[in-house]
């Protein structure tokens, strides 16, 4: 007899689990609508925000004049740990001391090896190069990965020392 | 039926049979009318396919708080004709060891075999396309057909996965056949007959899962299990069981050949669904309420044809619900069900069944 | 082929001669959680061997390592144990922080601490998603990433990153906390505190769910002892395991928390032992979080790290187990040698143990509740 009620009370209690769980995504269908937490991705671009300290890609902000901070030091080339940051040199003459001086000719970031590890940007004294905030960055080329940081023409402002 | 205040549809059926007779001789005439017959049947299927996979998916996003098919037209409503063509135009891949005369026979197999089902529905009245009287005995025999076909489709395709998906399956559908042949006796014991436009005429007074009572309710617990294991949807999907067998017998298929093995998937559940709605819910006869005249009346407003597929929507709708919310069982555990508690509940209640059709103690 | 009369005796008792077969259960399968490949050798549905190859996603950290600074090895354990990604910053933080003999400041011990709960509650959730998957219930997947959601975005407004965070430095942190972050911890924690009954209601009661993985892959204490079981999979076998307890290291000595030890050693215990833990998470989360002492978040550092010469050794509870960093220095800016002593490695390999005589279907239950994460085994 206990065997039977046993039997019976299995069957009792599989239900009500069963139930149970039914419950809980039924809930879900029927207040779908306050529910759904996925957006739509393309079309909610406009008020997609990031967060400020969001880590996209490298960066180096430049101001209205074209200067940007970035003096060469190649402290961040160092802090790297996988060789995404290659500085570039240029050796020109200070006009006024007249002495040889190495300033910057192109800050290369290859964002096909970069972990976004966010080393490099602790690493520069000058704050000149950021973490982005845009985070689409396929490319139908290798190549457009390798990107100059520093844009053409521009020069390092005239209040950064190294 | 005395009552003919429902739409019929045999005046209209009537009227293309006899413009064919009118203008064929009868051997043409019965030749073109089954042609019109299966071009509608193959037209309705799809048709009814394609909108399943789309209400499965949104059902299936709805339930995990996500949005579902949005891109291909509003509200992605035309997201599964895109998928329906994308494999349409897919390659046919055969693995080099397969039995190429088996691999290409399973999914035809399992599709005539989801169609002849369909044969025997009575959709609405006079909308029936044949009314044999032994109509539920002759839809339960053939929709085990299918069985054939994925059984075929696992071994022929030489794959491992598949193998043990077939078989799984074959182990599956000959036990689950046995309960949801017997849940079903227990409503032609009180109907009195096999044939379903008998049984509907049977519920003209009530339905069955109201006059029959605790027995109709057990047999339509059992009945929902069963069909669940039958079509071969979650918590039964041993055949396919992604996670343990990547895609279960139907591995090896791609392009238009696996999407032969999902029309039938979804033509079964709506087999299912609808011999459910005609055996438990009086098919296409609308809800009515004891003596509540006004309120009958303005139910025998909505067409039968709206009545049956709401009906069958919503034992569609509990079968998805189940599929996601219930994890898969073992293939142990699936037989002890079947055969430690299904079927001796079901024997049990047959003859439960049996005593109360005898006493007369149902509506 | 003789023709059969009567009284031909087709087969006997015992002629019946089942063929065993292997299958190959990946690389590429939807749950072997990554490129893990086990080769299966099948007698029906009955598994008579389980043989892991690993191997598929090895990327050589360790010796990668060996060229890398002690700054730069950091960001490298992010993808070793994807889903415990700071834990393992704070292995290697920790274990060149005491070659160093730093102190760090109480505030940069608690935020630790508080992040590392916070990653163990995501990893468990994101288990808890995929076992329901593996088992065929494929809702609850969705229903835990989107509480892992809320985690993520705690972490990505702190440190800019959601998966491979590199918020430890060797002497601290990287950044400060957000001045969101307590009120966004407060929120979700609220938040999971009323979805964590549900995971119950989902799974852990379900009948079927209880039947696919009570008694089944039953690991016994002396066994996971020997096979060097460690972390909730160890301790669902009722082995006492937990670095946190054993050996506090950051904030885990001012915090009250239990240790869940199980006794049965099947696939639900380690299933209960987890989602006790998450309950254990909570509490330590909850315990600290209104009490984050002010401090430095980095402690003064040589521009150029250097480990004196000698051997150090660190280990940590990661969400999968005990994880161990042992350095070698020679002194220089780089370590000699560098090992991780991975939980996903020794977890693993109980499986050939466990899944004998088992079902396909067990095995992936089995699986699951270990908890393998690949790329931890191959690092």
């Amino acid at each position: 007899m206990k065997a039977v009620a046993k039997y019976f009370s299995g069957i009792a209690h599989g239900l009500k689990t069963l139930l149970t769980g039914m419950k809980v995504t039924g809930y879900y269908f029927s207040h779908a609508r306050k529910e759904i937490i996925t957006q739509q991705y393309p079309e909610n671009r406009e008020e997609l925000q990031m967060f400020e300290r969001f880590r996209g890609i490298v960066e180096m902000p430049h101001d209205e004049n074209n200067e940007h901070a970035c003096t060469g030091c190649s402290a961040c080339e160092v802090a790297c740990p996988n060789g995404s940051i290659e500085i570039l040199w240029q050796r020109v003459v200070d006009p006024e001391t007249g002495k040889k001086k190495k300033i910057i000719d192109k800050h290369v970031y290859h964002y096909a090896m970069c972990t976004l590890c966010n080393l490099c940007i602790i690493a520069c004294p000058t704050d000149a190069i950021v973490m982005g905030k845009t985070f689409e960055h396929a490319v139908y080329d290798r190549k457009q990965l390798t990107q100059i940081l520093n844009k053409p023409g521009s020069k390092v402002r005239a209040d950064v020392k190294d | 039926m005395e009552e003919s205040g429902y739409f019929d549809f045999s005046p209209i059926v009537n009227n293309i049979h006899e413009s064919l007779a009118a203008s064929f001789s009868p051997g043409w005439a019965m030749a073109i009318a089954w042609a019109l017959i299966g071009i509608t049947l193959i037209l309705f299927a799809a048709l009814s396919v394609i909108i399943l996979v789309y209400v499965e998916r949104k059902v299936a996003a709805f339930f995990q708080v996500r949005l579902g098919p949005m891109r291909v037209g509003p509200w992605g409503l035309l997201q599964t004709v895109a998928d329906f063509i994308k494999l349409l135009m897919k390659e046919h891949i055969t693995s080099r060891n397969a039995d190429k005369f088996l691999f290409n026979l399973a999914p035809f197999i399992i599709v005539t075999a989801a169609f002849l089902g369909l044969g025997a529905i009575p959709f609405a009245l006079g909308l029936h396309i044949f009314d044999i009287n032994i109509g539920l005995f002759y839809i339960t025999a053939v929709s085990s057909v299918g069985v054939l076909g994925i059984l075929l489709g696992g071994w022929a395709g030489n794959n491992k996965y598949s193998l043990i998906g077939a078989l799984r399956s074959g182990a599956q559908i000959v036990s689950y056949e046995l309960s949801i042949t017997l849940s079903l006796l227990a409503v032609v014991v009180l109907a009195g007959s096999l044939q379903l436009s008998e049984i509907i005429a049977s519920q003209e007074n009530g339905w069955w899962i109201f006059k029959g009572h605790i027995s109709a309710w057990i047999a339509f617990v059992i009945f929902m299990i069963a069909g669940t294991a039958e079509t071969n949807r979650g918590p039964f999907d041993l055949a396919e069981a992604e996670s343990e067998l990547t895609a279960g017998f139907h591995t090896e298929y791609s392009g238009i050949k696996f999407a032969m093995f999902f029309l039938a998937e979804y033509l079964s559940l709506f087999i299912i669904a609808s011999v459910g709605a005609t055996v438990f819910f009086g098919g296409w006869l609308p809800f009515h309420i004891g003596t509540w005249q006004a309120f009958n009346h303005i139910m025998d407003y909505i067409p039968p044809i709206v009545w049956f597929f709401g009906k069958v929507a919503g034992i569609i709708g509990i079968i998805m619900w189940f599929k996601w919310t219930f994890p898969r069982l073992r293939i142990d555990q699936l037989l002890i069900l079947e055969w430690k508690y299904l079927l001796p509940i079901n024997l049990f209640n047959l003859i439960l069944v049996s005593f109360i059709a005898l006493m007369g103690w149902y509506f | 082929m003789e023709p059969v009369t009567e009284g031909t005796i087709l087969a006997q008792d015992g002629d019946l001669k089942t063929q065993e077969y292997f299958v190959n259960m990946g690389p590429q399968h939807p749950s072997t959680h990554g490129v893990l490949r086990l080769v299966l050798g099948l007698d029906g549905e009955i598994i008579t061997k389980v043989e892991p190859h690993i191997g598929y996603i090895h990327r050589s950290i360790e010796k990668m390592c060996e060229h890398d600074n002690y700054r730069q090895i950091v960001h490298l354990t992010d993808r070793m144990d994807y889903l415990s990604a700071h834990i393992n910053n704070e292995a290697v933080c920790l274990a060149v922080e005491n070659a160093l003999e730093i102190e760090v400041s109480d505030r940069v011990k608690v935020i630790r601490t508080i992040f590392a709960e916070l990653t163990r509650l995501a990893s468990h959730q994101l288990w808890w998603g995929v076992m329901g998957m593996d088992l065929g219930a494929l809702t609850t997947f969705l229903y835990a990433f989107r509480d892992r959601e809320m985690i993520n975005d705690i972490f990505e407004e702190t440190c800019g990153a959601r998966l491979t965070m590199n918020y430890n430095v060797p002497g601290g942190l990287m950044f400060d906390l957000h001045p969101n972050f307590q009120k966004r911890v407060k929120e979700f924690l609220v938040h999971f505190k009323s979805k964590l009954p549900e995971y119950d209601m989902l799974l852990s009661d379900n009948v079927i769910f209880r039947q696919r993985t009570e008694g089944v892959g039953v690991l016994s204490k002396e066994d996971a002892i020997s096979f060097g079981v460690t972390g909730p999979t160890a301790r669902g076998s009722g082995v006492s395991c937990d670095v946190r307890k054993l050996h506090p290291y950051s904030a885990y000595d001012r915090v009250e928390f239990k240790e869940i030890l199980m006794a049965d050693g099947d696939s639900f215990a380690r299933y209960k032992a987890r989602i006790l833990e998450m309950w254990e998470s909570i509490s330590i989360v909850e315990q600290l979080l209104d009490n984050i002492p002010e401090g430095d978040i980095l402690a003064p550092t040589k521009a150029v790290i250097k480990l004196p010469k000698g051997e150090f050794y660190q280990r940590v509870e990661t969400a999968r187990g005990e994880l161990g960093v042992y350095v070698i220095s020679d002194g220089g800016k780089s370590p000699y040698r560098l090992k991780f002593r991975s939980p996903g490695f020794s977890n693993l390999f109980v499986l050939e143990h466990i899944a004998k005589g088992a079902k396909i279907a067990d095995l992936v239950a089995m699986m699951s509740t270990i908890d393998i994460v690949v790329p931890d085994i191959d690092r």
